[in-house]
């Protein structure tokens, strides 16, 4: 291990439920628990809430990429009939203070714009109305006068702009937000002695997640009883109030989130605090409840949910062997006009810069850059999809500069599986694993040699046919410290550590179980995933538990489904939970027996006297006994009635980052990998990629339920296909978002996506989760880009084409084809 | 703004109403009358998570006004249940997980519903063909493709049990 990190010590394991086979209900691709509702209609999501008196808001957005404000005319809107209220952002302040942020320095962002705007879409004032439609026709008659401003729109032009051009003069001198430089282990000296030195330039362009449901909130003030009411379809509700309390002015007590099932997020409904505090403002300025639902232009403009945008230097030393030493780079990220999260996105990345190698150092700088675009949030790998595809692109570089197999020298370099758990020069470890036996499976279920020569013999007729192939990690269960860790040492702003997940479990008289969950439903299984849990650990059947969720106020922690995490930590929660309602059942039921607590054992919904079968209690009639029957019990108050607990679990496995950042500690241990293989051909005429085959394998640890992870693999897989071919934001040279709808941000359909998918699992269980679990959110996003540049590549070999930028789409690579070919016959 | 009266049959049941003439078939079905199975992804006509079956045809009710719907008869998610009973294509896509948030289920159950009236033995290509027009942005599409071939085989089954049955 490198003298950086041996400070870095890996905690013992916590885990109590070791992997094992021979489970009941972990590892039955069960039927999700969620979905009667759902399918019958009654899914309740965020547009279905109403409340009394509900009045609904529509905004007046920015025009422009960066102006003055010089003045707001509401007073032909004010008069039309059915508006209660026209409101701008001076006015909003008069409630409401600015948005939190996470970057330190903060960077001010207010939920409505007070004196100029940076970015088109940005709300400059707002209409309550009776309805949505009075409330839109009034939005239209507000009439700003506006001092039009240089507009940033190129990374590197933003990064050197002054005067007018700066984006936040009164918080920086500068567009660049965070300039920063680490270096994990010795990486000038493995530089110093590499045989060949890879560089490359790369560039990633920005998308985002796009949910089919937009954002919306639900807000209610009322100073005389409890402060604000709100709903919310943010992932994270339980945090929040402890967020956005001081942005509303109100303690975090005074604020009642309350969940609701989310249409879809992969990342882009994590916070959703700008959201709340607008709406919740309005509803405090108007003095009645606020409706607001983000129409799709308002989604793509002013969500804050752009993901990463960046530009790479890439070096990789290798050894005169093919060994990868040391991996360097310099990254502009255009964050867009604000800095919500920091540079998270980066820290993220942190947990699996190296990819599934043994290299040995890791250098990095990262600046970030403000532009007039909407800000980044997160989008489906927070950051690392962007580093997965890095450190493959690296590779496939490597192995065509050193003139080697790219297959064979990626095995010739990876971690091997008597290595783990794994320590990377970052600090973070890799807790399980066995690449090599993923890469076998994958190859073999893709028929890799066979697809080889046939895209060989295929190259030979002039058709553009390749195959690519990409082994990344996918970390999971992820730890707070990638929020800010990689800020400036001197200024760290706020230095989270938590990331619990709490559970209420109640064994009601009726025999049935009621548990509550203080993370919502986003599209993820949390429901399914607690009834497989419980239903092990507790022996009982999953129809027999029936679910809640809490909302801010009568909930416990919880942090929410992101960062692969919640499948692994409310298995955690359960588990906790099961070790204390069983000890509280063996009381009452041993009792019952006449048994002592050490004589019985849980056994199919029962406590039952050991070695006997025909000694047992129902769970439901100890319930019923304890809860009504007190005096059926001794005196004690291990005897109070009733069977409820609650219990949190805490991250499995996590240190904190060094001191003087010469790693950065343990923060997203439980790691997943994945290899995905495609064949694809291009139409060198119109640049269009077909893909011909595909085969993903996939090691997320002891699976919980194979069907839903094939569904997360799956839709993560077309997400990935769609980043690399098709999806793209568009900016003019003025600023202007060119194709903010789904008719021109081209999604992918039934249509684009592979035929013949196949998809495989390894279990390496985690020794570090309870039975071994890996999250498995991310993964398809992971994989694809990578594995498709690769195949890309190798199908446009004979033009010399390189894929060094994302996206692909049709007119791009068109234009790289087309290049290519001028430079060979120029 | 003048408002209109119309007549429409929604999931068999007959329901009058007095509406603007702009508002649209999307927003009259879930706030006038309760019905918020009904999704609104995009309000321009390309998602499809609106989709409603309308005379038998899937459409786009974000792409409709209420006063066109007059006279017709309409099949939103929540008609598709027969009492305790979910309906074929709903329990296909249940058992093939053919849903992961939910938020386009609604417009592609229309979808399915007017596919396997017209072709109730639809191959792979013809599913897929027939929801491309509706977008979902977490599955993937496999286990909704899954689903809908499933749901064929049940009504076809369906169909072949009530056609045999004794007179
Ligand atoms: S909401 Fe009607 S097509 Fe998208
Ligand atoms: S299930 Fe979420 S959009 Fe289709």
């Amino acid at each position: 291990m490198s003298q950086h990190l041996k400070s870095n010590v890996i905690p013992p394991s916590r885990q109590r439920e070791m992997p094992r086979a021979g489970l009941t209900w972990i590892g039955q691709s069960m039927k999700r628990v969620e979905d009667p509702r759902i399918l019958s209609g009654k899914g309740g999501y965020i547009d279905d809430v109403a409340v009394p008196g509900m009045a609904h808001a529509a905004m007046v957005s920015s025009p422009h990429a960066h102006a003055r404000i010089v003045s707001i005319d509401t007073s032909k809107a004010k008069a039309l009939p059915g508006v209660i209220g026209v409101y701008t952002g001076d006015d909003m302040a008069t409630v409401v203070d600015p948005c939190p942020s996470f970057a330190s320095p903060p960077i001010t962002q207010h939920p409505m714009s007070i004196g100029k705007v940076r970015h088109v879409g940005e709300v400059v004032a707002a209409v309550v109305a009776e309805d949505r439609y009075i409330a839109e026709d009034a939005a239209e008659l507000v009439e700003v006068e506006w001092e039009i401003l240089p507009a940033n729109v190129d990374i590197e032009a933003s990064a050197a702009a002054t005067g007018d051009a700066l984006l936040h003069p009164e918080d920086r001198e500068s567009n660049v937000a965070l300039d920063e430089s680490f270096s994990f282990g010795d990486v000038d000296q493995h530089f110093a002695d590499a045989h060949t030195v890879v560089k490359r330039r790369l560039r990633w362009q920005r998308s985002s997640a796009q949910a089919i449901e937009t954002c919306g909130v639900v807000a209610q003030f009322d100073p005389f009883k409890g402060g604000y009411t709100i709903h919310s379809n943010s992932n994270f509700y339980n945090f929040i109030p402890f967020v956005i309390g001081g942005s509303l002015r109100v303690s975090p007590g005074e604020l009642r989130i309350i969940p609701v099932l989310t249409g879809g997020s992969f990342g882009s409904k994590v916070f959703n605090h700008k959201i709340i505090i607008l709406t919740a403002g309005l509803a405090r300025l108007a003095g009645v409840p606020v409706k607001y639902i983000e129409d799709r232009l308002e989604h793509f403009t002013n969500s804050d949910s752009h993901g990463s945008d960046r530009l790479y230097d890439a070096e990789l030393a290798v050894a005169e062997d093919g060994t990868f030493t040391s991996l360097r780079f310099t990254v502009m990220d255009d964050y867009g006009a604000y800095l919500q999260f920091g540079v998270g996105t980066h820290g993220n990345a942190m947990a699996q810069v190296t990819g599934p190698y043994q290299i040995q150092s890791f250098g990095m700088r990262v600046i970030a850059v403000l532009t007039n675009k909407t800000q980044q949030g997160p989008y489906r790998g927070f950051g690392s999809e962007v580093t997965n595809w890095v450190m493959e692109r690296m590779a496939d570089a490597a192995a065509e500069e050193m003139g080697r197999d790219p297959v064979a020298l990626r095995e010739q370099n990876m971690i091997q599986p008597d290595q783990f758990p794994y320590m990377i020069p970052t600090g973070n470890i890799y807790d399980s694993g066995n690449f090599q036996k993923v890469l076998a499976e994958a190859k073999s279920m893709f028929d890799f040699d066979g697809w080889r020569d046939k895209a060989k013999a295929m190259r030979a007729e002039g058709r553009c046919v390749g195959v690519g192939l990409a082994t990344c990690m996918e970390r999971s269960v992820y730890g707070p410290t990638e929020w800010w860790s990689l800020n400036n040492k001197e200024t760290p702003g706020f230095t989270l550590t938590s990331t619990p997940e709490g559970i209420t479990v109640r064994l009601d008289p009726s025999g049935k179980m009621f548990v509550t969950l203080n993370s919502p439903m986003v599209g993820n299984s949390p429901e399914t995933v607690v009834a497989q849990i419980l239903a092990e650990r507790l022996t009982i059947a999953p129809e027999d538990i029936v679910f809640n969720y809490s909302d801010s106020q009568s909930g416990f922690n919880g942090v929410g489904p992101q960062g692969s995490r919640f499948t692994a930590m409310i298995a955690g929660a359960c588990v906790s939970a099961a070790i204390k309602l069983e000890e509280r059942l063996k009381r009452f039921g041993a009792h019952m027996l006449q048994r002592r607590p050490e004589d019985v054992e849980l056994r199919n919904g029962t406590v039952a006297v050991k070695g006997l079968n025909d000694q047992e209690k129902p769970f439901g009639e100890i319930a019923l006994t304890s809860s009504f029957f007190r005096l059926s019990f001794p005196d004690g108050e291990e005897f109070d009635s009733g069977l409820e607990t609650t219990a949190v679990y805490d991250h499995p496995l996590s240190t904190d980052p060094a001191e003087d950042r010469s790693h950065l500690g343990i923060f997203y241990p439980i790691v997943g990998h994945i290899c995905h293989i495609v064949a694809v051909e291009v139409d060198p005429g119109t640049g269009k990629v077909e893909i011909l085959d595909y085969a993903a394998v996939h090691d997320n640890g002891t699976m919980v339920n194979p069907r839903t992870l094939a569904g997360q693999v799956w839709g993560g897989t077309a997400n990935g296909i769609g980043t690399t071919l098709s999806e793209q934001f568009i900016y003019d040279a003025d600023g202007q978002f060119t194709n903010p709808n789904f008719a021109e941000f081209a999604m992918p359909t039934a249509n684009e996506m592979p035929r013949n998918f196949k998809l495989g699992h390894v279990e390496t269980p985690s020794p570090f989760t309870e039975y071994g679990i890996k999250g498995g959110g991310e993964g398809g996003r992971l994989g694809a880009p990578s594995a498709l540049s690769s195949a890309i590549e190798d199908a446009l070999s004979d033009h010399g084409v390189k894929i060094t930028s994302l996206p692909v789409t049709p007119p791009i690579l068109r234009g790289l084809i087309r290049d290519a070919e001028q430079g060979a016959t120029a | 703004m003048t408002k209109v009266s119309i007549e429409v049959n929604v999931n068999g049941r007959t329901r009058h109403a007095t509406v603007p003439p702009r508002m649209l078939l999307s927003d009259f079905i879930r706030h006038e009358l309760s019905l918020p199975g009904t999704h609104v992804g995009c309000e321009h006509g390309v998602c499809g998570s609106c989709n409603v079956v309308v005379d038998g045809r899937a459409v786009r009710s974000c792409l409709m006004f209420a006063v066109q719907a007059e006279g017709a008869e309409i099949t939103t998610v929540e008609g598709l249940a027969q009492g305790d009973d979910l309906h074929p294509i709903q329990q296909a896509f249940w058992e093939e997980h053919g849903l992961q948030c939910g938020f386009c289920t609604p417009g592609m159950l229309a979808t399915a519903q007017e596919l396997l009236a017209q072709n109730p033995d639809p191959s792979d290509d013809e599913i897929r063909e027939a929801i491309s027009g509706n977008l979902c942005r977490c599955t993937g599409y496999e286990f909704i493709i899954s689903a809908i071939r499933s749901a064929a085989a049940k009504l076809r089954e369906r169909e072949s049990e009530t056609t045999l049955q004794p007179v």
